[in-house]
């Protein structure tokens, strides 16, 4: 039979946000794909030269909206290691948290668009339904849902306010539970099980040389976690489990998301345990001395990682990204080839696409 | 059973250094260690050669990040990779002459430089040889400009 290229997207079902896909098909089976990206580039590197320190970190939160507390921190991060700055105890415990009250609402989003592709109204309701829990929790801490620009070069911007604690820990409990019906509702879903198993296999080394990380290389069998084993804040002080699963395909993606956010309430248990009172913020110099810093974090999709380089004015000289999804994205060739048609939006969704941090 | 279960053959940062700078002699400069980070400079004609050695011989089996920098007299292009069974990152940073713009690409080794790489080529036009497919990526294909280098004004249209 004769092979065609063939385009999924950039308006189709399976693609949140903007991109492309274009397989290369004989009959059913996939023999090449090349994913499009670029549609929702802005400059954002560029823009950042134009910048002063203090006004990038509401931009680093755009970068991605479905996690972006995390890049802010890792912005503000970046600069911290540059300036040598101290961040005070207790602003270190709540940036822990609120990272994983982030990581959480991020899987969950995930986990609502995979409902979607994967053909299920329901599986997309109730993880979103479940997902506000948090983002209520991020409005009362921050002011806003999702850009909640809190941290702050030296610490973040407020404290905890009254009885966030408390509904923090309601929430969670309430939460575990729903988790575990979440769980029976795709597990016990046999479409799903004969949609994921077994397809988009990678295995673990040739995925760690693709450049894949976070939960898609732990779903490809790879027991390695920034979190652990370069730790920042305080997760050397909290612990916890790095979730793996050995099958290497899409279900074990799928498996490692869900046992992580598990893992996330044990640690924000685990933080507000051990946090102390104290001050929540330094201040930081307008100005950062030349030099060069990098710092990296394992963001909900996988390593993020940014390279400042400072020629001592109040603007950066240059600030590159590395976003995971964007690597990833060009890794996921490696998976698509031999498999159907029909299973792209099954193994793309595993990825957690965002376009944001991709395309910068 | 993982397949990245620690082992026991790892290498400290001293290790990786020494060995390098006895490989690559004066190729290699100003290379500073702190716990899990190695930061050096390299001569662009070993670049290659050194990453092989780095995979082979030392385990860094990932490619994390490839950035371009414009420094306005030259180009430079910085690569962070990563060793999972040593846990540690290692930062090469490589001159390039704003005259020639070339250098070897590191895309056959670890695939996960291939974008980087490209999107290094679509902001400053630093051309990586042996790269299977130097295009532009985030870019459109006719674009004639390299937005990130500094001689380019931010709010130019074209």
């Amino acid at each position: 039979m004769t092979e065609m290229w063939v385009n999924m997207g950039p308006q189709h079902p399976m693609t949140h946000g903007l991109w492309s896909l274009r397989v290369k098909i004989n009959g059913e089976i996939i023999t090449d794909a090349e994913p499009m990206i670029g549609y929702l580039h802005r400059g954002w590197e560029k823009m950042m030269e134009n910048r002063d320190y203090h006004q990038i970190v509401p931009l680093a939160d755009r970068l991605c909206y479905a996690s972006s507390l995390s890049w802010s921190h890792l912005y503000c991060k970046t600069v911290e290691d540059l300036l040598e700055l101290e961040v005070p105890e207790r602003a270190q415990w709540i940036r822990t948290l609120t990272l994983e009250i982030q990581r959480i609402a991020s899987h969950l989003m995930w986990l609502a668009a995979i409902g979607t592709d994967l053909g299920s109204y329901t599986m997309f309701l109730l993880p979103m339904r479940e997902r506000e829990m948090f983002l209520d929790l991020m409005t009362d801490l921050s002011g806003s849902r999702m850009t909640t620009n809190y941290p702050r070069i030296g610490g973040v911007r407020n404290d905890l306010p009254p009885n966030w604690e408390r509904d923090t820990l309601r929430v969670l409990n309430l939460f575990e539970k729903r988790l575990r019906e979440f769980e029976a509702l795709f597990d016990e879903c046999s479409a799903f099980l004969m949609r994921t198993k077994g397809v988009g296999k990678l295995s673990g080394p040739e995925a760690i040389n693709l450049g894949m990380t976070g939960p898609f290389m732990r779903g490809c069998n790879v027991d390695f976690d920034l979190r652990r084993d370069d730790p920042y804040e305080k997760y050397s002080e909290v612990d916890f489990r790095v979730c793996t699963h050995p099958d290497c395909d899409s279900y074990a993606r799928y498996r490692v998301r869900i046992d992580e956010m598990y893992e996330s309430c044990n640690i924000i248990r685990q933080c507000f345990q051990k946090m102390k009172q104290g001050p929540v913020r330094v201040k930081s110099p307008k100005a950062v001395p030349a030099g060069r810093a990098f710092a990296h974090v394992e963001d909900p999709r996988g390593e993020g990682l940014m390279y400042l380089i400072s020629d001592g004015s109040d603007k950066p000289y240059r600030l590159k990204v590395r976003s995971p999804i964007f690597v990833i994205v060009s890794g996921m060739p490696a998976a698509l080839i031999g498999e159907k048609v029909a299973d792209i939006p099954a193994i793309m969704g595993m990825a957690d696409m965002c376009l944001g941090e991709t395309d910068r | 059973m993982t397949e990245m279960s620690p082992k026991a053959k790892s290498f400290t940062e001293e290790q990786v250094v020494k060995a390098l700078t006895d490989k690559f002699q004066d190729k290699v400069k100003d290379a500073k260690i702190k716990p899990r980070r190695i930061v050096l400079d390299a001569d662009r004609s070993v670049l290659l050669e050194m990453c092989k050695t780095l995979k082979e011989s030392y385990e860094f089996e990932q490619c994390s990040c490839v950035s371009g920098v414009d420094m306005k007299t030259f180009f430079q292009v910085v690569y962070h990779i990563s060793s999972y069974a040593n846990k540690m990152v290692i930062q090469i940073t490589v001159d390039i002459p704003r005259d020639t713009p070339e250098v070897d690409s590191i895309t056959p080794l670890y695939g996960g430089a291939n974008w980087h790489e490209r999107e290094a080529y679509d902001m400053f036009g630093i051309i990586f040889k042996g790269h299977p497919r130097m295009e532009r990526i985030l870019l459109p294909q006719d674009y004639q400009f390299f937005p990130l280098r500094k001689d380019y004004e931010v709010g130019r249209r074209i």
